[in-house]
């Protein structure tokens, strides 16, 4: 029996708490970092007080967010900026290092939480949300709240997390201040909007008229990001998988230099690319409409193929296009998808179709204005950044997948991918920005040891990691399982892997090719077969990391790690399961997983 | 043998436990295609070579993958006997998990190639399970003895591949590391010997051959070890044994250069085990292990002299040899299409273009000598020459399996002229990693162009021996082939002229670093010089040393110049 206590847990501060605390004593002279360190001595001798510290309850807005990606950090952590300024107390946490017994004592709190998964909570916000929904939750009756939930309608459950947090607060007795807002892919506007709400009636709820504005909190926001991407030189476009693969694979380089970007092994690259011509072509020929016609998207009038090409997603349906489409077409099968308790089979759906085979299969006369508006907005895609810019200063590496496939008797494309691979040579350029992932971090103790689990591109953050790790000698050992199709087409970077295993950076590594024999075998498998050291590494302190698939793999893996050890500390499953979750809300199992 | 300088292989073999090494392991790690470096000189001696697809080497490395690992798996066969069932089992592993393709090869054997590691084990496996072996079919031991393919020719070819068995069973190594490794071989527990060979065997290949003149298609000249049929009245006297031929050379070292074997002197039938491992153990003891490129009994005999080798056999033996009878060879390669045996049965001798069984087009090799194994009652037998023969056919079977030649397209009378039926190219590109130009890919297409210049000057049905090889190495025995052409660079050959027709005298550089327009020309000139300035019967081989083309190379240490003669 144990509990995985040892090793990089022992470290209680999320590292941007840490940032936090040695951002707070920088610059200190040493008395005056005694006298600090016996206050917060002081503080932690009375429990409650950290986090209900002042700025006292009743006078401070708290900002909780539970995020994955880092979409909700960012709407959190601009909000909580835009208030300090205007001098208001501010509390911003996650909603993982949260403590729920303060929520009775709130008045003020407003939510922002993504949903992830098959609708569930994002896993920063994993306990809150169970807690919250359980009987164990209080009554709320002094707290006032707002939402903001974020999501992508092309899941079925849409912004689900936000909606059952935004209900049950309402249950609780709490009281909604605003109205809960949704957020799709393309949340800027919607979140912006939705913060403005909230400062604006700030001086209400908290009934104090603002102090003067303070200065504008130091670190100025990096200069290329969503709104004004930087335009990356592409370097390097060379396939990894092999001729005879079945799939393509992309290794691409894309230079830095000069943006001032900067990137953590763990973040991702959004990518911001238009759709593919052909595509276009289809859905102009299927409007009987020409490039040149004129469209109407918000205040902005463009072309027909610009507002394709440039602005809408015209690959991926949502739930939104759906509904508008069924009423378009007045199709039963649509209307019976979006009816309740459906959300399952029109996730499928979703999946399984794009725009262009929604409106083949069923046809409805429609004219380019009203089909442009029943399209959502074009949203960047995430690639995780499979490089450590300690390794390659001024570059970005990705691991880029082509989604190229045959369905419904007709070639389909995937938007950015293609548009990476086979739409922009060497040397042009792509729209990228860096969005950072707080939550998939390499071990701050260098000593840590990890395992890292990425199948297919999921490999991509562990390169970085890899490649960081030895870059900095880092004395933890670093074990990778990786899977894929076949051995010898699709060991993607296989000859790094090789020379990292010479050279000790890293230990350990295990692949499962799922078509090389009769059986399949997948990573999971492997994992379960070295149970034993697997354990060991844990009982060791090491970390796990996934990242890949979410659809299977991410379930699938999980599952094993259970199994894992329910057998080898010989306790129940459920037991496991329980270990498993500490292991992942003490941050020592951390997932990307899409 | 405490020689500092001994050669890495040597110190491999020492330390293998008899050619285990760590073979185990390495079909084992699952990281890599590869055999862990070591074990890539023993795994010859079980008879499989790592190579890799050398058309896709530099674009995997830019795809950062390693290089598409494969081996090529040699089964020995001694005398090239394969029966029906056999050649069923090889063609069933070459589609499951080989190529799609078999391999004649130029020693009577049958090679698999593009088996990937994970596959070695069940196609080694399947391979024994059809009687035949992989065991010595490469490494530095005696390889695939060669005999006459066609013993039914006479009760005397009978005989002479009783011999070949009999010596190839002899000096098959002992160790049990191949049941171990490949047939679920329980682990041995004391040591293996090895009476013959000793723990680290010989110092390089060593190859053997039996001739039944007047053919001399095992070219039997080019051997470590040969054995020449001599006949009284149509009975087998004994042999006359030949030592110390061999092709191998490497381009711009002198000291490095292809040699006939010298005629030993006669010994008979029941001094033959004897006298073969006399010859075997003193060049385990005297070749040089210092030197791979010096290795070979070749060399052993040049530096020491033949007198003191027909010593060391003496004494080694027990026997003296008796003085060589005469014999005369009329020509090397194969007699083609049917022929009887004084059996009443029929053979068919089938071209098969540089031993490379496949389908192609309408020519569909592959699936023509399936369907024949499938109702053919007799044996198919392989020849010294990459050709396969259809053996023991009764006249009441010979219509249907000519029908079965024309369906599939690949009767002889289908497509090959005089000079393709005379030809040999090696192996080459992309499977051999030792290759400097193509080979078996490309001599076809130029024997094209030459057809064509035959023709020209009315010798298309001239008989001229032409062998190609990727590198200098020989392996399709180039330096004995009236045409030479020998593999320097991409797209280059050295063309080598005047060796005889019957393979008993070297060839001599005519051009360096030709290519293809270069080649057809130069011998474009010479056909009608020939044609016009001939002698009655005579050879071209022999034409071009008459009229002075080229000189003749009296002896293999004069290849390179007769000032290398020290
Ligand atoms: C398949 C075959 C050629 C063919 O087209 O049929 C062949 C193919 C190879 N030979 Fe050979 N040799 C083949 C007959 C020969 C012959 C002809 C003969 O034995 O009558 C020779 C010249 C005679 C001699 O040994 O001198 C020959 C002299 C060599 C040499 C040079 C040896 C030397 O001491 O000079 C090498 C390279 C080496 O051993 O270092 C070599 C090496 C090779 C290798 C294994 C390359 C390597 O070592 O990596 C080639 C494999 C290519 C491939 O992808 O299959 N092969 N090789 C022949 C197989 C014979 C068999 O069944 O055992
Ligand atoms: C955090 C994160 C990290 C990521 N990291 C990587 C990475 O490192 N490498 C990488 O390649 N991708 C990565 N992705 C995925 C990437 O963001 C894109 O989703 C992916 O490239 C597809 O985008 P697209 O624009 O090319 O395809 P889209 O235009 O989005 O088209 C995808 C749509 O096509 C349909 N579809 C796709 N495949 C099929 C199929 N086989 N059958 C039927 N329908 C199908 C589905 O409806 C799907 O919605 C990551 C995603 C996230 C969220
Ligand atoms: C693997 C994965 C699963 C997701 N599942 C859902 C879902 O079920 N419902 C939904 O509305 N949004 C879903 N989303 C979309 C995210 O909620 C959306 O991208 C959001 O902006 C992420 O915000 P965050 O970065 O703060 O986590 C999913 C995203 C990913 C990568
Ligand atoms: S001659 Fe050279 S190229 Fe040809 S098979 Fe032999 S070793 Fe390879």
């Amino acid at each position: 029996m144990s509990t995985f206590a040892a090793g990089s847990l022992a470290l209680p501060l999320a590292d941007d708490q840490l940032q936090r605390v040695s951002d707070a004593v920088a610059g200190l002279s040493p008395t005056q970092m005694q006298w600090v360190s016996g206050y917060i001595a002081g503080l932690g001798a009375a429990p409650s007080a950290l986090a209900a510290a002042p700025p006292e309850p009743g006078r401070t807005l708290t900002i909780l967010y539970g995020s994955q990606t880092g979409n909700g950090e960012a709407i959190a952590g601009a909000l909580a900026a835009r208030s300090r300024e205007l001098g208001f107390a501010t509390a911003l946490q996650s909603l993982a290092d949260y403590r729920q017994s303060n929520l009775r004592r709130e008045s003020l709190a407003v939510f922002v939480v993504s949903t992830h998964g098959e609708g569930d909570p994002p896993d920063d916000a994993e306990l809150f949300h169970e807690f919250l929904l359980s009987a164990r939750a209080p009554r709320l009756p002094d707290l006032g709240y707002a939402v903001l939930a974020l999501g992508d309608s092309s899941y079925a459950n849409f912004c689900q997390t936000g909606r059952e947090l935004d209900a049950r607060l309402e249950e609780l007795g709490a009281r909604r201040l605003l109205p809960a807002v949704e957020c799709d892919v393309d949340f800027e506007a919607d979140a912006a909007s939705w913060s403005d709400g909230i400062i604006g009636r700030l001086p209400e709820w908290l009934d104090v008229t603002p102090p003067a504005p303070r200065l504008r909190a130091v670190g100025a926001p990096a200069r290329f990001g969503r709104e004004n991407p930087f335009s990356a030189r592409v370097l390097l476009n060379q396939k990894i998988t092999a001729r005879d693969s079945s799939k393509d694979v992309r290794h691409i380089e894309l230079s830095l230099e000069g943006s001032g970007l900067t990137y953590q092994p763990g973040d991702a690259l959004a990518v911001v690319a238009g759709n593919p011509p052909q595509l276009v072509e289809q859905l102009l020929r299927y409007l009987g409409a020409s490039a040149g016609d004129e469209v109407l998207l918000g205040q902005e009038t463009l072309t027909l193929s610009d507002a394709l090409t440039q602005r809408l997603e015209i690959t991926a349906a949502s739930t939104g296009f759906v509904r508008a489409w069924a009423v378009a077409s007045a199709a039963a099968d649509l209307e019976e998808l979006l009816g309740d308790g459906r959300q399952a089979a029109l996730g499928d759906f979703l999946h399984g179709h794009q725009v262009i085979d929604i409106i083949r299969r069923y046809p409805a006369r429609v004219d380019a204005q009203r089909f442009v508006s029943m399209l959502r907005k074009l949203s960047p895609r995430s690639y995780s950044i499979a490089s450590s810019q300690r390794a390659n200063p001024d570059e970005v590496h990705l691991t880029v997948a082509a989604v190229r496939y045959k369905a419904f008797g007709s070639e389909h494309w995937g938007a950015t991918s293609t548009h990476i691979i086979d739409r922009v040579e060497t040397g042009e350029t792509l729209s990228v920005y860096v969005e950072p992932n707080s939550r998939f971090r390499l071990p701050d103790d260098d000593a840590t040891d990890i395992i890292m689990i990425g199948p297919g591109t999921g490999v991509a953050p562990f390169r970085a990691f890899v490649e960081e790790r030895a870059e900095r000698g880092a004395p933890g050992r670093n074990w990778l399982f990786f899977g894929d199709r076949n051995f010898s087409s699709d060991f993607l970077y296989q000859l790094e892997w090789q020379k990292h295993l010479e050279r000790g950076s890293l230990a350990r590594l295990d692949v499962a090719f799922s078509r090389d024999q009769e059986h399949k075998t997948y990573v999971q498998d492997r994992i379960r077969e070295r149970g034993a050291d697997v354990y060991e590494w844990l009982e060791g302190g090491a970390a796990i990391y996934v990242c890949g698939d979410a659809q299977r793999m991410a379930g699938d893996v999980n599952a094993a790690l259970v199994d894992v050890v329910a057998a080898q500390a010989k306790v129940s499953r459920d037991r496991a399961e329980q270990k498993i979750r500490e292991l992942r809300l003490g941050g020592r199992y951390r997932r990307d997983v899409y | 043998m405490a020689d500092r300088n001994l050669t890495e292989v040597e110190r491999i073999k020492a330390n293998s436990r008899h050619l285990r090494g760590t073979i185990a392991e390495s079909l084992a790690d699952p990281l890599t295609g590869a055999l862990a470096e070591d074990d890539t000189q023993l795994s010859k001696f079980h008879g499989f070579y790592q190579q890799d697809d050398r058309d896709v080497r530099g674009e995997r490395k830019r795809q950062r993958l390693e290089p598409a690992y494969s081996f090529m798996i040699r089964a020995r066969i001694p005398a090239g006997v394969c029966t029906t069932p056999q050649w069923l089992n090889m063609d069933r592993l070459a589609r499951h998990h080989a190529n799609g393709t078999i391999r004649l090869t130029t020693r009577q054997a049958i090679q698999l190639h593009g088996v990937i590691k994970r596959d070695l084990k069940t196609t080694i496996a399947g391979i024994n399970a059809s009687m035949l072996d992989t065991l010595a079919a490469c490494g530095d031991v005696n390889r695939n003895v060669m005999a006459p393919p066609l013993p039914a020719l006479s009760a005397m070819h009978r005989q002479v591949r009783t011999d070949a068995e009999r010596l190839s069973a002899h000096l098959t190594p002992a160790t049990r590391a191949y049941h171990e490794l490949w047939l679920d071989g329980e682990k041995l527990a004391g040591a293996d010997a090895e009476p013959i060979y000793g723990a680290t065997y010989l110092p390089r290949k060593f190859k053997t051959a039996f001739a039944v003149p007047p053919q001399n298609d095992v070219d039997v000249f080019a051997q470590d070890l040969g054995f020449i049929a001599i006949t009284g009245d149509g009975r087998l006297l004994g042999y006359n044994v030949t030592v110390g031929g061999g092709m191998g050379m490497s381009h711009g070292e002198p000291a490095t250069y292809p040699r006939l074997g010298d005629v030993l002197g006669f010994c008979e039938r029941e001094q033959l085990l004897a006298v073969a491992e006399a010859v075997i153990t003193t060049q385990r003891d005297f070749g040089d292990r210092t030197n791979r490129k010096h290795a070979r009994l070749k060399y052993t005999i040049e530096d020491r002299g033949l007198d003191w080798f027909r010593g060391e056999v003496a004494s080694r033996s027990g026997t003296r040899l008796q003085k060589a009878r005469p014999f005369a060879f009329a020509g090397t390669g194969d007699v083609y299409g049917w022929q009887k045996s004084d059996d009443g049965r029929w053979h068919y001798t089938l071209f098969v273009q540089n031993g490379r069984v496949l389908d192609a087009g309408r020519r569909r090799l592959l699936s023509g000598l399936r369907a024949i194994a499938d109702i053919h009652r007799g044996e198919f037998r392989l020849t010294p020459n990459q050709n396969l023969i259809i053996s023991d056919v009764a006249a009441a079977d010979k219509a249907r399996i000519d029908e079965l030649l024309q369906e599939f397209g690949i009767a002889n009378d289908d497509h090959a002229t005089p000079l393709r039926l005379h030809s040999l190219a090696c192996v080459a590109l992309p499977t051999c990693a030792l290759a400097m130009a193509e080979s078996e890919r490309y001599l076809p297409s130029l024997i094209d162009r030459l057809d064509e210049e035959l023709a020209a000057v009315g010798l298309a049905d001239e008989a001229i021996t032409i062998r190609m090889t990727g590198c200098p190495n020989g392996c399709a025995r180039p330096y004995i082939a009236e045409i030479g052409l020998v593999g320097k660079g991409p797209g280059t050959y050295n063309l080598y002229l005047g060796a005889s027709f019957a393979g008993d005298r070297l060839n001599s550089l005519y051009l360096e670093n030709a290519d293809e327009a270069a080649i057809v020309a130069a011998l474009g000139s010479l056909f009608a010089r020939f044609a016009a300035e001939r002698q009655a019967g005579e050879r071209f081989g022999d034409f071009v040393i008459r009229s002075g083309v080229v000189r003749e190379i009296r002896a293999g240490r004069f290849f390179h110049g007769e000032a290398a003669d020290a």
